[in-house]
């Protein structure tokens, strides 16, 4: 119960939610999660490692219920302000609408996310974040316990993924997830100018439509169908009980009824032509460890959100693992956790999805796009094995799109796996587009990447 | 929308009856109404002003409160808004003995609006009236001036939390006798000398006939001796008032400062943009006092509720229900920190003490620990002081007056930190201390405090708007730096400067990781940091930097 919002002007780290409710022990990362999705330091009331004292108030202080409405109602008004932000900049101002995610973690991994405009009220404020000092990690607490005892703990890796622009750790929820991916990708196409795969129906439509006479309809239509009418007038005629004896007909006898003529109709068949499959794989040895995987990851959500939208969901996709062997993952939230310390055999991916795609033929029908994320590094050291499997998969695949993602040791030397594809770059520059980003980029830096990993080739209007 | 119905509206007037006879204070008139969820959420941008004038960031905060929502649906009480009459809105689907404590809630939250000396400023005001002719205003500038008002909205907004709120309390809370000896100050100081150049002679017969009249006439004299003045010089009073308009105190308030002296403001055609401005400005003078006495608005209206609502007899039969409800509200929480529940308690513990006669000399000289738990002189005394404390206090003062050790012993809490436990992969919460002065500085630090930034004239030169921050330990958040002093080049229509301290790196960084975790390992690492002042400068929308 409370007074009206206490928050003239330190805004930045609004956003409802419960911070108090010890009963529930998730209170402490669903804050913190929350908090952290919005880009920016927090500051002005935040401080502390959980919810400042003027983030509760009465409206969000006590909770129950159930929604109801959802947040899609209102994408339209999304749009209106995204156009907006795109006005500040011909007006000479910086763009300031940025994407959020929103995650509530839910047991057994299947956490629940929605994607959310957000902006930051930018003024001078005190930075709680002081070099030297571990104060802003600091809060209250009660009950009983020595000084230096633990009295709770929290998951850092939620924190990791969800600080650094990661994937949205609830891939495990898969329509609830796809939802807000579609439109976090609605909002890449938009905000971010990215290409859109669909060119008013030029060249490459997504779908199209077949005509055939496969509907039925009963009374009139283009051509009779002889057998549907038969079963259709016997059946009348049972039902008059003008049939004894079912085993001997006598045609002749039968009564014909205007409504039991069955036609066939000319009817339009959606047939889905160009649905995409896409493959993400990344190295997962241990030198991937920390910053490249969580910019592969980053990137790669972006894509897939991308995709997703421009192909309106019509996307499949396969994770794919490796160190020195491949392994496939069920799912994103695997896709993106595992780690393993082993070698590194780029090779061995690639055999994988060229296993996958001829065994069940799936070139034929699906645009197929191979993402890949990894650091560069092969024990492969002249691709003298994984040419030949890459030289394979470029055969059918749209783009192969890799990115690689230095660790700070190696930034500014050429890569192992960069060194050995510089031939094979030549010979598809349309489907091979390599992206070589440093261990720090920000958000920007990924979208630019992927602007990049998806471009059009030059003098094509649509993308292939 | 629609107001409470006359079932619920009996109730509130009666617990306006029980309140008042306990000794709070209120305009007895208010306005209930009953609002859904979203409709809650719809304000919630606004800070529940229905009224408030419209801006874009208020429809992105609303989106992203709606995804927030969807992922945390809660259900709101009730919320309570400062004007005259105070509004306050519900659910529906409260039962009769939740409404109950929940107007008593209400009550004490109005109680402490109307009497806090914080608030003095927003005692006189129909806020959501005004608030209502401002977002016409707005409107109106909006749709001929489209998207450029929003801009001045936002550069405003930009620089709306260095309003100058303490200047404007000690102009409304200063006697009298202080404010009119100004007049007499740039009577002798500046009227007799430098503009009508009286001889010493004259001078110092005006002095006499001053003294005299004072000895005369005592309290009143002043205006007695002014009505003389007034006499003598007919454009004396005139005069005074021009110069006390010029005058006016502005360097403290930086959008003050800029909407009386801006190049570009003074533009006819930019005109304008100084209306918008001063809505802004308002607006967050209006909310100044209710950032500053969270803590104790909230702990005041949850000792209220409980006190009335245990004593009433409306409670027979749902004291469990109300347990519940009461224990999520007011339950310290194990790790965080709950302003309803630190409020309350503070405010329990305060009575307690004062009743027993603890806030005094003698007991704080007692060292003796048996003759401190049992001393007690009962003076009856805590009610009034609590009341006292609700009109002269905010969270500062309360805060740093009255928690002490006995304090946080009595109610076991303490300052937790974490730290990274890596073989875990877990953050791991932690009891970091016990002490009382740790536990209020983590308090203090966690207050609401805005940078002290004020407009330096003397170095101000070339039309440069020179800025200065008052170092108070802690750096400005950098990232925010580029477009807030972009927004105020924008208003003030020249290069602005800033001169601020910020922690420089120094020496050689040992390691990359540095102080980023506070694990006890990473210590040898650690970076060290000085504080040097330096000075930004916008100019054509480029920002540049140098150390001074």
């Amino acid at each position: 119960m409370k007074t009206e919002k206490d928050e003239p002007s330190d805004r930045p780290s609004r956003g409802g939610g419960t911070a108090e409710r010890p009963e529930e022990g998730r209170c402490a990362c669903v804050a913190d999660h929350v908090l952290l999705e919005a880009p920016g330091p927090a500051d002005g009331p935040r401080h502390g490692f959980l919810r400042s004292i003027y983030a509760t108030a009465d409206i969000t202080h006590l909770q129950s219920g159930l929604p109801q409405y959802s947040y899609l109602h209102t994408m339209g008004s999304i749009q209106d302000l995204l156009d907006r932000d795109l006005q500040r900049e011909k007006d000479g101002f910086p763009r300031k609408i940025r994407i959020a995610r929103l995650i509530r973690p839910v047991k057994g991994g299947k956490d629940k996310v929605v994607v959310v405009p957000t902006t930051i009220e930018e003024k001078f404020y005190h930075d709680a974040r002081i070099p030297e000092q571990q104060e802003s990690n600091r809060s209250g607490g009660s009950g009983d316990g020595q000084e230096g005892e633990v009295v709770g703990e929290e998951p850092i890796h939620r924190e990791q993924g969800a600080g650094s622009n990661g994937p949205g750790q609830g891939e495990g929820a898969q329509h609830e997830i796809q939802a807000s991916l579609y439109d976090l990708g609605r909002i890449l196409s938009n905000k971010f100018r990215l290409p859109n795969l669909k060119n008013k129906g030029k060249k490459r439509a997504l779908k199209k439509y077949t005509y055939d006479l496969t509907d039925l309809n009963r009374g009139s239509g283009q051509v009779l169908d002889k057998k549907a009418t038969l079963r259709r007038i016997i059946e009348t005629n049972i039902v008059l009980e003008r049939v004894p004896d079912v085993t001997a007909i006598d045609p002749s006898q039968l009564l014909v009824s205007p409504e039991d003529h069955v036609y066939r109709v000319f009817s339009k068949e959606k047939d889905y032509e160009s649905q995409a499959l896409v493959f993400f794989m990344r190295d997962y040895s241990g030198s991937m460890s920390g910053e490249p995987t969580e910019l592969v990851v980053a990137q790669h959500v972006m894509i897939y959100s991308w995709l997703l939208y421009q192909y309106e969901g019509l996307v499949e996709t396969r994770f794919i693992l490796h160190d020195t062997e491949a392994r496939e993952a069920p799912d994103f939230y695997t896709y993106h956790n595992l780690s393993i310390a082993g070698g590194t055999r780029i090779e061995s991916a690639y055999r994988m999805i060229n296993e996958i795609v001829e065994a069940r033929n799936l070139d034929r029908d699906y645009n197929i796009y191979v993402f890949q994320g990894t650091d560069g590094d092969d024990w492969d050291s002249s691709g003298e094995k994984t040419i030949p499997e890459m030289r394979k998969t470029l055969r059918y695949a749209n783009r192969i799109g890799i990115t690689i993602a230095c660790g700070q040791s190696a930034e500014g030397l050429t890569t192992t796996f960069e060194k050995y594809l510089s031939g094979l770059k030549a010979e598809f520059p349309d489907k091979l587009k390599i992206d070589v980003i440093n261990g720090d980029a920000q958000e920007a830096r990924l979208i630019e990447g992927m602007r990049h990993l998806i471009a059009l080739s030059e003098g094509k209007r649509t993308w292939s | 929308m629609e107001l409470i119905s006359q079932h619920a509206k009996a109730i509130m007037e009666g617990c306006k009856k029980r309140a008042c006879g306990a000794g709070l204070k209120f305009q007895t008139e208010t306005l209930e109404y009953i609002v859904t969820n979203k409709d809650l959420i719809d304000l919630g941008p606004k800070n529940m002003i229905p009224t408030l004038y419209d801006y874009w960031v208020h429809d992105v905060e609303l989106l992203k409160d709606k995804g927030t929502y969807e992922l945390f649906p809660y259900n709101p009480y009730e919320t309570v808004i400062n004007t005259r009459p105070a509004i306050s809105f519900y659910n529906d689907n409260n039962p009769d003995w939740l409404n109950v404590a929940i107007f008593y809630h209400v009550l004490a939250h109005i109680d402490f609006f109307q009497n806090n000396l914080f608030y003095r400023h927003t005692w006189d005001e129909d806020f959501t009236g005004q608030a209502l002719s401002d977002k016409r205003t707005i409107a109106m500038l909006h749709a001929e001036k489209g998207r450029w008002v929003d801009y001045v909205i936002e550069f405003t907004r930009g620089i709306d939390n260095l309003v100058d709120y303490y200047s404007l309390m000690s102009e409304i809370n200063r006697p009298e006798t202080l404010k009119s000896t100004k007049r007499l100050d740039y009577y002798f100081d500046v009227f007799l000398q430098t503009i009508k150049k009286v001889s010493l002679t004259e001078y110092l017969k005006e002095l006499d006939r001053y003294n005299d009249t004072v000895s005369q006439y005592g309290t009143g004299a002043e205006s007695i001796f002014f009505a003389k003045v007034t006499k003598s010089y007919p454009e004396f009073a005139a005069m005074f008032e021009k110069k006390k308009k010029t005058e006016r105190e502005t360097r403290r308030d930086i959008i003050r400062f800029v909407e009386d002296h801006s190049s570009f403001l003074r533009k006819e055609e930019n005109k304008w943009m100084t209306t918008v401005m001063e809505i802004v400005r308002k607006t967050s003078l209006y909310f100044q006092p209710q950032i500053r006495t969270k803590i104790m608005n909230e702990g005041w209206a949850s000792y209220w509720h409980e006190r009335l609502f245990l004593r009433d007899d409306r409670i027979k039969g749902n004291e469990v229900g109300y347990a519940r409800v009461n224990a999520k509200i007011t339950s310290l929480p194990r790790v965080g920190l709950n302003p309803y529940a630190l409020g309350l308690r503070l405010f329990s513990y305060i009575e307690d003490i004062a009743d027993k006669g603890r806030l005094s000399f003698d007991f704080q000289r007692l060292a003796n620990i048996n003759a401190r738990e049992t001393f007690d002189t009962k003076t009856g005394n805590g009610l009034n002081t609590l009341f006292w404390i609700r009109e002269n206090m905010n969270d500062f003062m309360f805060i740093n007056t009255f928690v002490d050790q006995d304090f946080v012993n009595k109610h076991k809490i303490f300052v937790a930190e974490r730290r990274p436990n890596m073989e875990k992969g877990v953050w791991e919460y932690y009891i970091k201390s016990r002490n009382a002065e740790a536990y209020r500085k983590m308090l203090l630090d966690s207050l609401y405090h805005p940078p002290s930034i004020r407009v330096d004239e003397e170095k101000s030169q070339e039309g440069v708007l020179y800025l200065n921050h008052r170092f108070e330990g802690k750096q400005l958040v950098q990232e925010y730096i580029p477009n807030t002093m972009l927004g105020i080049e924008y208003l003030w229509g020249a290069p602005v400067k800033l001169e601020t301290t910020e922690f420089v790196a120094d020496g050689q960084p040992d390691a990359v990781e540095g102080s980023y975790y506070s694990g006890a390992g990473e210590k040898d690492h650690e970076q060290t940091y000085r504080a040097r002042r330096v000075l930004y400068k916008m100019e054509k929308k480029e920002l540049s930097k140098m150390l001074l």
